[in-house]
């Protein structure tokens, strides 16, 4: 990805600062994203990682510093208006409306958008990268196992036709081979052109699918760079990665 | 003998007639408790104050000779419109301010509301026009006035369309969406502000109907005639389980018929105990109410 110092990121967050009343959760964090791109954010827990995607999505809101979105500044915008621009997150602990059966759940992905042709076209292709939620569509979300509603929030999300997707470790708590899919799903959404931000504790899987890494400890970021060189780096394979 | 059976089937049919139509009106009131609550988890106490706004409107209507199917409809709005200003300049702004404030905010509305109400209408209760001529019908050997026949197949239409409302509306799921996580909401794009509003404006509404109803059947409106009706169907959705739409009407139902058995069988002076005494046996059995979840609740 040579073109990215010329051209301006999709996502830009800018000496980003947040905090909890008195507690201070980001300390000036710097981070990109270019179109195309699939970007992941590793940390252990309480790094951070969320309060991150929380404040892009606009359910937080910096006490200092930026989110860009194509160059633009967003952090003054309510959620509902951040995901109006194209910016949709599947968030940690899935948040799937349990009463709703799992094609209402898309419908609320969707909530935006009137054009019918487009939920089908993106409803047709997320059952085929889901094809259990095609067999689930009736059912109450609340009784899908924690996969399938991974699944749910994942294509939930998608639903909103964002250009920038950010997922909150969609790994969490969920059955190794549901993991497969998850990691393969995200690797063919990038692939039809929509940007992701993946934010993991699972480093391995994520370096792997990823083009380029930040890792973020307490509140700031202490390593960035290729996923592939991170995935090869000494110190990341000792913390992260349990060499 | 048979005949003392006889009777006491009689009686008891009686009772349930009076009591399905005082409990589709407490059950009207107690959904609007319920709704707000299952959205942002405020009891609103000046829900019953809504409700006495909604039959001034009506009264008011109906005394400028405007039919019932008019004036209801009027009503609902009347209610409506007062809660979503309520809404907007009050519990907005102290959405996040804590619980305990947002109960004592809610106490000071509903009080506030009453006293504006005796200054510009005036303390004394009010007759109530008769909108519709006082007709009673024989079921065999059960009576059924035609006032009690309006409130039940009101409440029967309002919450059919209440159903199909949160149900199969996109709004209406927009509505439980935002009820079971407001976070979750806006991150599918729906502005939650707008449906907490919409929320307040339909739980209004629905008290708004009571009032008017409430004022045909007892032929009396007042300032301060929401606070007791507006506490049973607190209890009444508190019995049913807050926060659950079936069950603010199971609330109310169980509510009116218990008062009118109670009323009919022994003594009218614990009308207004009894309320609170099923409430309490019930909550002591299923501590979530009657259709709750028994779930903890969310911090
Ligand atoms: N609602 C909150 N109130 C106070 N502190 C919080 C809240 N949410 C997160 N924090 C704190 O902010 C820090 C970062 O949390 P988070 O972003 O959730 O980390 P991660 O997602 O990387 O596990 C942690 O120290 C956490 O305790
Ligand atoms: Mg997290």
């Amino acid at each position: 990805m040579n073109t990215q110092s010329t051209s301006t990121p999709i996502l830009e967050l800018k000496n980003l600062n947040v905090h909890y009343g008195a507690i201070h959760a980001l300390h000036g964090l710097n981070l990109k994203a270019y179109k195309g791109e699939i970007v992941t954010l590793l940390g252990s827990n309480g790094a951070g990682k969320s309060t991150t995607l929380r404040t892009i999505s606009g359910l937080l809101h910096p006490s200092k510093g930026e989110v860009l979105f194509h160059g633009n500044p967003i952090h003054h915008l309510s959620a509902h208006e951040v995901v109006k621009l194209g910016i949709s997150q599947a968030p940690e602990g899935r948040l799937i409306f349990p009463d709703l059966t799992v094609f209402e759940n898309l419908e609320m992905g969707a909530f935006l958008s009137p054009d019918k042709a487009l939920f089908k076209k993106n409803y047709e292709y997320m059952i085929s990268l889901f094809p259990r939620l095609k067999e689930r569509s009736k059912q109450l979300a609340g009784t899908l196992s924690g996969g399938e509603q991974q699944m749910v929030a994942m294509a939930r999300a998608y639903m909103a036709n964002p250009e920038l997707l950010l997922l909150d470790e969609p790994s969490m708590g969920i059955a190794p081979i549901l993991v497969k899919a998850i990691f393969d799903a995200i690797v063919q959404i990038n692939k039809q052109g929509t940007t992701i931000l993946l934010v993991e504790q699972n480093a391995f899987q994520s370096l792997k699918i990823a083009h380029r890494a930040y890792v973020l400890a307490t509140g700031d970021i202490v390593m960035e760079g290729d996923a592939e060189k991170l995935l090869n780096n000494p110190e990341i394979q000792k913390a992260y990665l349990g060499h | 003998m048979s005949d003392q059976v006889a009777y006491f089937f009689q009686d008891l049919g009686q009772y349930l007639i009076n009591g399905i139509a005082q409990g589709s009106i407490y059950a009207l009131v107690a959904l609007g408790y319920t709704m707000v609550y299952g959205i942002i988890r405020l009891i609103n106490f000046a829900h019953g104050e809504f409700y006495m706004v909604g039959a001034f409107v009506g009264l008011f209507l109906i005394q400028a000779h405007l039919p019932f199917i008019i004036a209801l409809p009027c009503a609902m709005l009347g209610s409506g419109l007062l809660a979503v200003t309520v809404e907007r300049l009050v519990y907005r702004p102290i959405r996040k301010a804590g619980k305990i404030q947002a109960l004592i905010t809610a106490l000071g509305v509903s009080l506030l509301l009453q006293y504006l109400g005796q200054n510009l209408l005036g303390a004394d209760p009010r007759p109530f026009p008769d909108a519709l001529e006082n007709k009673t019908y024989m079921m065999g050997p059960l009576m059924i006035s035609k006032i009690q026949l309006i409130i039940i197949v009101t409440t029967v239409i309002l919450m059919g369309a209440l159903r199909y409302l949160v149900m199969y509306t996109k709004i209406g799921k927009a509505m439980r969406a935002t009820s079971y996580n407001l976070e979750a909401a806006e991150l599918m794009g729906i502005d939650t502000n707008k449906i907490i509003s919409f929320t307040f404006f339909v739980g209004a509404a629905l008290a708004g109907a009571a009032g008017v109803l409430v004022g045909m059947y007892y032929n009396t409106v007042e300032p301060m005639m929401g606070m007791i009706p507006g506490l049973k169907a607190f209890v009444a959705a508190v019995l049913g389980g807050i926060g659950v739409i079936p069950g603010a009407v199971l609330g109310g139902l169980v509510l009116g018929v218990a008062e009118n058995l109670v009323i009919g069988f022994w003594v009218s002076t614990y009308r207004d105990a009894i309320a609170f005494a099923i409430l309490i046996i019930i909550l002591l059995i299923r501590p979530a109410g009657l259709l709750g979840r028994n779930t903890r609740e969310k911090v």
